[in-house]
């Protein structure tokens, strides 16, 4: 195994372009060492990126929106009180990964690679529209979070090609988001269903909403359908029920020892209507 | 609430700090993976990913071309003609012409690191031969079910049995149909449970050696040292007395580490590469594939009640497997499951039955949790049609001394009254409930053990005192231990040490196992002590000129019995042992035996939970243990015992089971996934220690540890009931399978 420490993402892309058996970036690494101490994936090339400068970096961008350094972990993004004020979904989804030992080192952006439908920061980022900014061999680009995972395992990111920030839109007035999941214990679970909703309010109507689901496919959904039923509602027992039909109407889960379809598909639903409560209620105002 | 003719004690039934403490909390605790030798060797085991399949070959050129790579041992490598539970043995710890289940050893490697033995195990070639599999209970008693073993059935199965059965058992007294007649309401259920292991955070660790001349070592993390040594000794075909075994610190056991997995592959690996120690220590992967984690049960009660809460017949039909080996148990579910009643009328059906799973292991009151399930659950249901509080229909039914037990011996000093009395004064019962909230109640039972016992204890010259006992310390024998020593000699708490010494240091001792430790070491301890003390008498007498009757012990000092024995100021045992050297040598004292006085032990539990009618997650409110302790020595270690069986029962009643492919593989071999409750699934549980003394043994002591897993299946299912009308006959009550009942109920 060659271990690397490139000190800019340029570099760490052009490492990973040029190398050929199996490769893998370390962040925080607790997917990537415990995936190598299980002998499941024993890399050729490990890259880590910690010496990269500004990653462990929480920002405020020009439009109002926010940048996390990809080595960020879920303990500074908890302890961040202006991002958890305006993203609590986001980071409550974060600090749901793994015990507090874990949150010392796992990231976003690990989270978002892993590529696994059930991550638990990934609806929340989703529901937010946020994006990531991908470094390439040959220069970068911007990225939906939604369209980096495409399946179990696996995302969209071309070889060379890595995520060099996350990046969270100006979160604006009289907005909020949640992130649900279920899970069978307490805690040091794996979502079996994953719900996030983020909306935004104009008095007590909802103007505009993304609803994301984890879990229920083989990658993290946005689900439209969810969030127009609830656009134009004031969160009525009515539009609840639609939102919980379009959430669970969105689910392609698959039976395993986590969970059932029958079982994934109805709580889909049972959580979108739990976030949706709590996401409108922080956009009340309700810092709960 | 304590019958108690017992004289007020100094020592026994405080709280101490625990002797292993500080160790445990700094890790200077050496647990079994924390022993290392010079010039020694890591093992790896390479495993079966089939759960049936015929080895056709195995290749191990590649992993020994590499260099470090020093021996690989397959079932060629162990002596043949074993028969019985020595080959099943064997044949466990290494697989012969077939695998039998996905996880089992199939051939091992020794080298000059872990990584380096990791890399050769899987260069190791195995060709297989892919058989039909059968994982069930259900299916696998089938009449054409793939055969795990032909031949394997002993001369309890009769003629035309299915073939995977391997044992049969059928008993009772009176007339079950009869009593069935007589009641007011008869009901038939059938329950299901799944497979479930200990789940010890400890994973097996051995450190073995083994030389050409058959002279071995071996440090591991066990229950029993002497088991370690019988079972590797005769897998191996040699003589017991050329291993010596030592344990090491053990982080849980629960009945699991009662027997051996990979012990004899470190020995094998070590004698096949020239008597280097060799090192094992298994993944938790390999923890839950391939060592003996519970059986599953599929069971079948029919219970006759009148409207007066009388049980006027009780008939169990139960059948387990246990893998891929003889060795459910079946008859201990059976034996306990109506054990806390008084029946005239009882019957008692039970199969053993193979499938291609790992051979099972005790898990703390082997079988009792089950039939607990079947049984508990059914009584409930009944007492709900009946409106009978469920409470008053045990106190009715309940055995009492003398009374025959339902498996037949009558029993001696019991506590079931007591502690069904104990239960229904409990603030918790008292508590009103939500919506979704409901409570639920059950009884459990577990015999508790004496075994074979061999303990020894020396006074040192300062006049302190250690005590070599054979059981391994799992959940506070030393502390009580010492604590009875320390009150029967007279001396300080702080004053002895209890040791867990190595087979060449005693007789031989069964495991702790069965809740034997504290009843059975702690006995032979006081025994001991008092002929130590008897010794110190003599040596008293001599000095003093006068007959050793005529001395006796008092806070721990000879003194003379009466006036008449003459005036001497009390020799204390420190002024004894400071000049034994000079009065005749050494004093200590042994005992050796399998201490009669057995006491069982019987506990009540009432748990209240919450369903969430939405996802069907349920939440343990409250939890409320009851259990007779005869005498509570440490009661802190007595609260722990009984909220650790309370756990696991938690555990296994909601989300805990081994899952399977469809390949018959398991599908959950990790802590993410076989889902032990955390601390936060959990409230503190309150307990409440019955003390009814139990007359076999010195300070009243019965054993706790066993019989708390057993009321937590069936009184939990009754809570669902009590909450959301739901009824669960098989395990685990899982969020998915109480919201598809309860959409099922519509």
């Amino acid at each position: 195994m060659r271990y690397h420490t490139p000190s800019t993402f340029r570099d760490a892309a052009q490492i990973a372009a040029g190398a050929s058996g199996v490769t893998r970036f370390l962040a925080g690494g607790t997917d990537v060492l415990v995936q190598l101490r299980a002998g499941a994936v024993i890399p050729d090339d490990l890259i880590d990126l910690k010496k990269i400068a500004g990653v462990y970096d929480i920002a405020r961008t020009g439009d109002g929106g926010w940048r996390i350094g990809i080595a960020v972990p879920g303990i500074a993004l908890g302890a961040h009180e202006a991002l958890r004020a305006e993203w609590p979904g986001v980071v409550e989804g974060m600090e749901l990964v793994g015990s507090t030992q874990v949150q010392g080192r796992a990231t976003l952006t690990g989270n978002l690679c892993n590529g696994s439908p059930a991550a638990d920061s990934v609806p929340g980022l989703v529901a937010a529209g946020a994006s990531v900014e991908v470094t390439g061999p040959d220069g970068q680009r911007t990225v939906a979070v939604q369209d980096i995972p495409s399946g179990p395992g696996k995302t969209s990111l071309k070889p060379g090609e890595l995520i060099s920030a996350i990046l969270l839109p100006a979160r604006g007035d009289h907005a909020g988001d949640a992130y649900l999941r279920f899970i069978p214990r307490s805690e040091m679970d794996i979502a079996v269903v994953g719900c996030a909703v983020s909306l935004r309010l104009d008095g007590d109507t909802v103007t505009e909403a993304r609803v994301a689901l984890g879990a229920v496919a083989p990658v993290v959904k946005l689900v439209p359908a969810a969030a127009q039923a609830i656009v134009g509602t004031a969160l009525d027992d009515a539009a609840l029920d639609k939102l919980a039909a379009a959430a669970s109407a969105a689910c392609a889960p698959i039976d395993d020892k986590r969970g059932t379809i029958a079982f994934r598909t109805e709580v889909a639903g049972v959580l979108a209507k739990r976030a949706a409560k709590i996401a409108y209620s922080r956009a009340k105002g309700d810092r709960a | 609430m304590a019958k108690d003719e017992f004289r007020e004690f100094k020592l026994v039934g405080t709280r101490p700090d625990r002797p292993d403490g500080l160790d445990k909390v700094t890790g200077r605790a050496r647990y079994g993976a924390d022993i290392s030798a010079p010039g020694m060797l890591w093992g790896a085991v390479v495993r079966s990913p089939h759960a049936h399949a015929r080895i056709v070959s195995i290749d191990p050129s590649k992993a020994l071309a590499l260099d470090g790579v020093k021996a690989v041992v397959t079932r060629a490598d162990f002596p043949e003609g074993l028969t019985g539970e020595d080959w099943n043995l064997q044949e466990n710890t290494i697989a012969g012409e077939r695998a039998l289940y996905d996880g089992h050893a199939v051939a091992a490697v020794a080298a000059t690191s872990k990584l380096l033995a990791e890399e050769a195990a899987r260069l190791i070639a195995v060709e297989y031969e892919v058989l039909p599999h059968v994982i069930d209970v259900d299916d696998a008693i089938k009449p054409d079910a793939p055969v795990i073993r032909a031949g394997a059935a002993d001369a309890s199965v009769p003629e035309g049995m299915p073939p995977n059965v391997v044992r049969y058992m059928d008993f009772g007294r009176g007339d079950v149909e009869a009593g069935f007649a007589e009641a007011d309401l008869v009901m038939e259920r059938s329950y299901k449970t799944e497979a479930t292991h200990q789940g010890y955070i400890e994973p097996h660790a051995c450190l073995g050696q083994l030389g050409a001349d058959g002279k071995g070592e071996m440090w591991v993390c066990t229950q029993g040292q002497w088991y370690i040594r019988k079972m590797c000794t005769a897998v191996l075909g040699l003589d017991a007395s050329q291993l010596r075994v030592t344990p090491s610190e053990i982080g849980g056991g629960f009945g699991g580490k009662t027997t051996i997995f990979m012990e004899p592959l470190s020995l094998a690996l070590s004698r096949k590469a020239g008597g280097k120690p060799v090192k094992i220590v298994m993944s938790r992967s390999e923890v839950l594939r391939a060592t003996g984690p519970t059986a599953s049960a599929s069971m079948d009660v029919k219970i006759g009640l009148k409207k007066d809460g009388t049980i006027t017949a009780a008939r169990a039909e139960f059948r387990m497997q246990g893998g891929a080996f003889p060795g459910a148990p079946v008859d201990m579910a059976l034996y306990c499951c109506f054990a806390p009643y008084n029946l005239t009328n009882v019957a008692h059906v039970g199969y053993d039955v193979l499938a291609n799973r790992p051979k099972c292991a005790a898990y703390r009151a082997p079988g009792s949790p089950m039939g607990a399930f079947a049984v508990e659950s059914l009584l409930d249901e009944m007492c709900r049609a009946l409106k009978i509080d469920p409470l008053q229909m045990r106190l009715k039914n309940a055995v009492k001394e003398g009374d025959k037990s339902s498996y037949g011996p009558r029993f001696g000093s019991i506590g079931l009254i007591e502690t069904l009395e104990a239960t229904q004064a409990h603030p918790n019962l008292s508590i009103k409930l939500g919506p979704n909230q409901g409570r639920g109640i059950a009884a459990g039972y577990w015999f508790n053990h004496n075994g074979e016992t061999s303990v020894s204890l020396a006074i040192s010259e300062d006049g302190t005192a250690q005590v070599s006992v054979g059981t391994p310390d799992i959940g506070g024998s030393r502390a009580s231990i010492a604590l009875m020593t320390a009150e029967t000699l007279g001396i300080g708490y702080e004053d002895v040490r209890v040791n867990v010494v190595e087979t060449g240091a005693l007789g031989v001792n069964e495991p702790t196992h069965g809740s034997r430790a504290t009843f059975a070491s702690g006995k032979a301890a006081v025994i001991a002590a008092g002929h130590a003390i008897k010794e110190m008498c003599r040596r008293a007498a001599t000095e003093w000129g006068i007959e050793p009757e005529a001395v006796e012990w008092v806070n721990g000092a000879a003194q003379p019995a009466g006036p008449n024995a003459g005036k001497h100021p009390p020799m204390t045992i420190a002024e004894i042992a400071g000049k034994m050297g000079q009065t005749g040598g050494p004093i200590s004292g042994h005992h050796e035996s399998v201490p009669e006085g057995v006491g069982a032990s019987f506990g009540c539990h009432v748990v209240d939970v919450e369903v969430d009618p939405e996802t069907g997650r349920t939440t343990i409110l409250r939890y409320l243990v009851v259990q007779d302790a005869g005498r509570a020595i440490h009661p802190a270690y007595v609260e722990g015992q009984y909220q650790g069986g309370a756990a696991q029962g938690i555990g296994w009643a909601l989300n805990e089971a081994y899952i399977y492919d469809d390949k018959g593989r398991l599908a959950n071999p990790v802590f993410l996934d076989y889902r032990i409750p955390v601390a936060s699934d959990l409230p503190m549980i309150d307990t409440v220690i019955v003390e009814v003394p139990n007359p076999g043994h010195p300070y009243g002591v019965r054993g706790v540890g066993e019989t708390g897993i057993t009321p937590p299946l069936p009184a939990i299912a009754n809570a669902i009931e009590d909450a959301v009308g739901v009824r669960m006959a098989h395990l685990p009550m899982s969020p998915a399978t109480v919201l598809a009942a309860l959409k099922a109920r519509g």
